[in-house]
């Protein structure tokens, strides 16, 4: 697996507890409208991808991150 | 043209939904006479005021009320100025000695409200490239001085010292770091753990900003707040509070121990660029904050009220915001807007007036019936406004 399909395998593990809906989650999905999250299951999953690799993602960051592939784009940036 | 109002249309139809069933507007009580801290007109109606702050019962004491008047004559109606040009009176640097009095700190600027304390002192201290660690219940007056800033906004799970501690360490080595705290979260009345909290701040190379609005005049033995009562004030940077709580009046403050903080009152926008508090707020808040220094008893039957009436709630089978009393607030969470709203209703009938809470300002989309007790408040009247609670909560069906 290349690195930015183990950040995704990751990334969508990570956003199943939180897919209450159990919608189909690709790269197009967005947090907000297609995950329907709220600020606080937002702080709560942030919490996870931060805890697993290891980085911060500050909200000026998140208010750039709408779906779930621009969310693996800035994890490669950080990792990079 | 498109109507730059129509953001607003899910509020405007969430809050006619509301209204069309006959209830009075929460959001627009009017209080039209004020006989004393604890009682005022509603409506027609004498009313009990447990919904707003006036924890030590400042507003009416006769020596801050001769105060103002005094000013009010010997200085005017207003200032008409900024703090830096013709703004700044022998009352207001009086007013800044007593906070420096009563904190035992070296520097106080006083603000024209506290939400413009908070404003300016964390878009000012934190540039572009620092962090700024919060709790992420914090009040809106901290995240809008975040939002005036340009610094890097990292938020943690509320109270959670392991969260805060983790993302300090993740921060790059060399970035400056502001810890921001609150003694007293203002929605559920509870306290923060600022001993171990301020530890891993500094132990991580961060200054630490408490925002102790709901703890001044209360909370600690000199009722510095919480930061006093947990034994870590020394080793906080900064300390902003309100005049328009435990005071009485309007108006807010940064006190601080850092050797070059008096330069903030030249490059702190929301300070230098509006108009400085009218010479007898000044006044009558210097008054109110001496008097706050000895006031030991007032703040033992504070408490008092603080326990009793949580007690008195939980026995009677509402849910509250926090296990034990922490604070001057005690919070009942409702089941939803349209259940508190019928109970609001219900309590303002009975005479009781609290603050009704509601998304966005509160935690987890929760809504909460707001409590805020008053040194003043009677024996007595804490009696009567468990009977209140009572009635209303059997009318609405809140409680069995």
């Amino acid at each position: 697996m290349s690195e930015r399909s183990q950040i995704i395998a990751k990334v969508l593990e990570l956003i199943e507890p939180f897919n209450k809906k159990g919608i189909e989650v690709s790269e197009a999905t967005r947090f907000a409208q297609d995950l329907e999250w709220d600020s606080l299951t937002v702080l709560d999953f942030v919490a996870n991808i931060e805890d697993e690799f290891d980085v911060i993602i500050t909200m000026n960051m998140q208010a750039e991150i709408e779906t779930v592939g621009q969310l693996v784009d800035a994890l490669e940036k950080l990792k990079a | 043209m498109t109507d730059l109002f129509s953001k607003f249309d899910p509020l405007i139809e969430q809050r006619e939904t509301l209204l069309e069933t006959g209830i009075t507007d929460p959001f627009n009580l009017v209080m039209e006479e004020v006989e004393s801290p604890t009682v005022a007109i509603c409506n027609g109606r004498r009313t009990i005021l447990l919904g707003t702050y006036n924890y030590m019962g400042m507003t009416f004491d006769p020596d801050v009320i001769a105060a103002g008047k005094r000013a009010l004559d010997e200085f005017g109606s207003g200032t008409t100025g900024s703090r830096v040009l013709n703004g700044t009176y022998g009352g207001h640097k009086a007013c800044e000695e007593a906070l420096k009095d009563f904190y035992a700190m070296d520097h106080a600027m006083v603000f024209s409200t506290g939400y413009q304390a908070n404003l300016g002192v964390i878009s000012t201290v934190a540039g572009k490239d620092d962090y700024i660690i919060l709790d992420i219940d914090s009040h809106a007056s901290i995240y809008d001085g975040c939002a005036l800033g340009n610094a890097q906004i990292v938020p943690f799970r509320h109270n959670d010292i392991e969260a805060l501690e983790k993302r300090l360490k993740r921060i790059p080595a060399g970035a400056g770091k502001l810890v921001v705290l609150e003694g007293v979260y203002s929605m559920l009345g509870d306290i923060a753990p600022l001993k171990e909290m301020v530890a891993v701040s500094k132990a991580n190379g961060a200054m630490v900003l408490v925002d102790e609005a709901h703890s001044m005049g209360f909370i600690g033995e000199n009722g510095r707040g919480v930061a006093e009562a947990q034994g870590v004030i020394d080793d906080v940077d900064f300390i902003i509070g309100t005049f328009s709580k435990s005071v009485g009046t309007v108006g807010g403050f940064c006190v601080s121990n850092h050797p070059k903080f008096e330069i903030l009152r030249l490059v702190c926008r929301p300070y230098v660029f509006t108009a400085s508090l009218p010479p007898s707020v000044v006044a009558t808040a210097a008054t109110s904050i001496r008097k706050l220094m000895d006031s030991a008893d007032k703040r033992a039957h504070l408490w008092e009220n603080s326990k009793r009436l949580h007690a008195g709630l939980r026995q009677l089978g509402f849910t509250l915001g926090t296990e034990e009393p922490q604070s001057a607030i005690i919070a009942v969470i409702m089941p939803d807007l349209e259940k508190g709203a019928a109970m609001w209703e219900a309590l303002l009938h009975e005479g009781l007036y609290v603050n009704l809470a509601r998304p966005p300002a509160t935690p987890a989309g929760m809504t909460l019936l707001r409590c805020s007790l008053c040194a003043l408040h009677s024996e007595e009247q804490v009696g009567e406004i468990l009977g209140m609670f009572a009635a209303a909560g059997r009318a609405t069906g809140c409680i069995s």
